[in-house]
């Protein structure tokens, strides 16, 4: 049997309190022009994600809403891991991100998301990991209905 | 508020833990502090047997073999039916319709009584604090006829406005369903006025009990409402079945609801015709090892008394509230003067999932979110609460490791004061 209590410090490091408190990027974007609602009804989770994209490139990204410490948290980190980035490699970093959660992930450097793989460890809490991820999906394909995680 | 240890208070625990098998299976290495009780209760090795036996030793189709086993199982579901009659003390066994449970059998009226007898501009009085099992069949009845819903409102401590109720109470109300228990804040309605004011006004009375009948005695004669619904899983027995208390003269006038085997008279081509009540709303074999597994575990509570565990709960709610409320930091949602086994709560700084997820690892075992009473959460302006429900096997260890786990929460989210 795994060890909890060394699972629990695993899923609260210091990198998500800090994001949790201070979240980063947190506002709403007037000038954003790719914008999608993400909603777990399972525990109330809601945010929205902004983006601006140019060339195919998200030269913004931020978002609000209010959530449990891992999404708050894990939507903070995806807003700064995205800026810059290509649209098609912020795509493939999603699918390697939900691997590191729940599968085997690939051999690749997750900066500061790595923070969030002791999620692996709480299956019930996956979807507070990925609701931000899959709310910049819709964002990104233009989908008009919340995001949701199941 | 008084911080210290509040031994004058504690009450004496049941000694019940011990007929619980799960109870003492250890969760993360720790002793199991199971206070999800609003959500589903643990069975006691009575019920667990019962269902067991009726499987090995009486299993068979039930109302329709000649042969001896059938009958056996016949005897075992319609006792059964008795049981819950005694439970409930309706006039009448034929007044207790087996169901899945509470959301069944208020699917059941709604979709037989209400299809049959509500009409456009008819009004359903609601409140806010109903489970959605006691909002959502009403919207899909109010959809099919034109009836429409009515709310009545609740006040910052949980309790019903009962001035708005007054006004709601119309000429156009057909019915007021209302939940005997809150199972989000735990406050327990004043049944006896809210029902004699309703008839008064020429309305049915539908009770969700489905958080009452495990932690008080309950009267349906006494209380005078007109249907009662409630769930097995939350009485000590087993998931899938439940039970509707409906009155004699209103279940005769009411249509069926699902066609099948067991609810007819007759069946012809040109035209079939029902069975009475209760089995012209039990279409197709029925949950008869639920329940059989459900008066077993009546049987056990009724043999450790439902006073008593009212008694043993009150007094276990009052030390909970006491010592969680002196935690700085904590605020609990639902302060109603009479309350039922509920704590719920939030602390500071902390999301009641984050709560949740660390108080598990503690082998503590709430509920966190939105209770499935949305419109309440909203009410409050909160987007759900942590929820700590009590049955009759928590004692004070419960309670205390609730409060060690909480003080962990807020050191580990560095939301902790200390005294200086």
């Amino acid at each position: 049997m795994s060890d909890m209590h060394g699972n629990l410090r695993e899923l609260y490091q210091e990198v998500i309190f800090d994001h949790n408190r201070q979240p980063r990027n947190f506002h709403p974007m007037p000038e954003a022009d790719h914008q999608a609602d993400g909603h777990n009804p399972l525990c109330g989770d809601q945010l929205t994600v902004f983006l601006r994209i140019e060339n195919g490139v998200i030269e913004d990204a931020s978002f609000v809403g209010h959530g449990c410490a891992i999404s708050t948290a894990s939507a903070s980190l995806m807003t700064e891991a995205i800026k810059g980035k290509p649209v098609e490699e912020v795509e493939a970093l999603f699918r390697d991100f939900h691997a590191l959660l729940t599968d085997v992930p690939p051999e690749r450097d997750f900066g500061k998301l790595v923070a969030l793989a002791g999620v692996r460890e709480f299956p019930a809490r996956v979807k507070c990991a990925t609701l931000a991820w899959h709310t910049l999906h819709n964002a990104i394909a233009g989908e008009h209905d919340p995001a949701r995680t199941e | 508020m008084n911080a210290t240890p509040h031994a004058d208070l504690a009450p004496e625990s049941l000694q019940v833990a011990g007929d619980f098998p799960i109870l003492s299976r250890p969760v993360h290495g720790r002793r199991l502090a199971y206070l999800d009780n609003g959500a589903t209760t643990q069975k006691p090795a009575a019920v667990i047997e019962a269902e067991a036996r009726y499987y090995r030793e009486s299993n068979a189709n039930i109302h329709r073999g000649v042969h001896w086993l059938s009958q056996d199982a016949t005897e075992l579901y319609d006792s059964a039916r008795q049981t819950v009659r005694a439970l409930l003390n309706a006039a009448h066994v034929d007044e207790i319709v087996f169901t899945r449970g509470t959301t069944e059998a208020i699917n059941l009226v709604a979709q037989s009584w209400g299809q049959a007898s509500l009409g456009a501009g008819d009004e359903i009085l609601l409140t806010t604090m109903e489970h959605h099992s006691n909002i959502v069949p009403w919207q899909l009845l109010c959809d099919r006829t034109g009836a429409v819903l009515k709310v009545v409102p609740v006040t910052d401590a949980g309790e019903l406005e009962l001035d708005a109720f007054d006004e709601l109470l119309g000429e156009r109300t057909r019915l007021f369903a209302v939940t005997h228990v809150s199972n989000a804040l735990g406050t327990v309605n004043p049944l006896p006025m809210l029902i004699e004011k309703a008839h008064a006004a020429g309305a049915l009375v539908l009770v969700d009990g489905a958080q009452a009948v495990a932690h008080q005695t309950v009267d349906v004669q006494a209380l005078g409402c007109d249907f009662y619904a409630f769930s097995g899983h939350k009485l000590y027995g087993p998931t899938g079945i439940g039970a509707l208390y409906a009155r004699a003269e209103l279940l005769a006038a009411m249509p069926p609801w699902q066609g099948g085997g067991d609810m007819i008279r007759t069946v012809s081509f040109e035209r079939s015709t029902w069975a009475d009540a209760p089995q012209r709303f039990e279409a197709g074999t029925p949950n008869i090892a639920g329940a059989i597994g459900l008066a077993a575990a009546i049987d056990y509570v009724q043999g450790i008394g439902l006073e008593r565990i009212a008694a043993h709960e009150r007094a276990l709610l009052a030390y909970a509230t006491e010592v969680t409320g002196a935690i700085p930091g904590v605020r609990i949602i639902g302060t109603a003067r009479h309350k039922a086994g509920i704590l719920s709560f939030l602390v500071d700084g902390i999301h009641p999932h984050d709560l949740g997820t660390i108080l598990d690892t503690e082998g503590v075992a709430i509920r966190a979110g939105h209770h499935c009473a949305m419109p309440l959460m909203t009410r409050f302006g909160i987007p759900g609460t942590a929820r700590a429900s009590l049955a009759m096997y928590n004692d004070t260890a419960d309670i205390d490791a609730l409060v060690t786990a909480i003080h962990k929460a807020q050191e580990m989210f560095g939301t902790r004061s200390r005294p200086s």
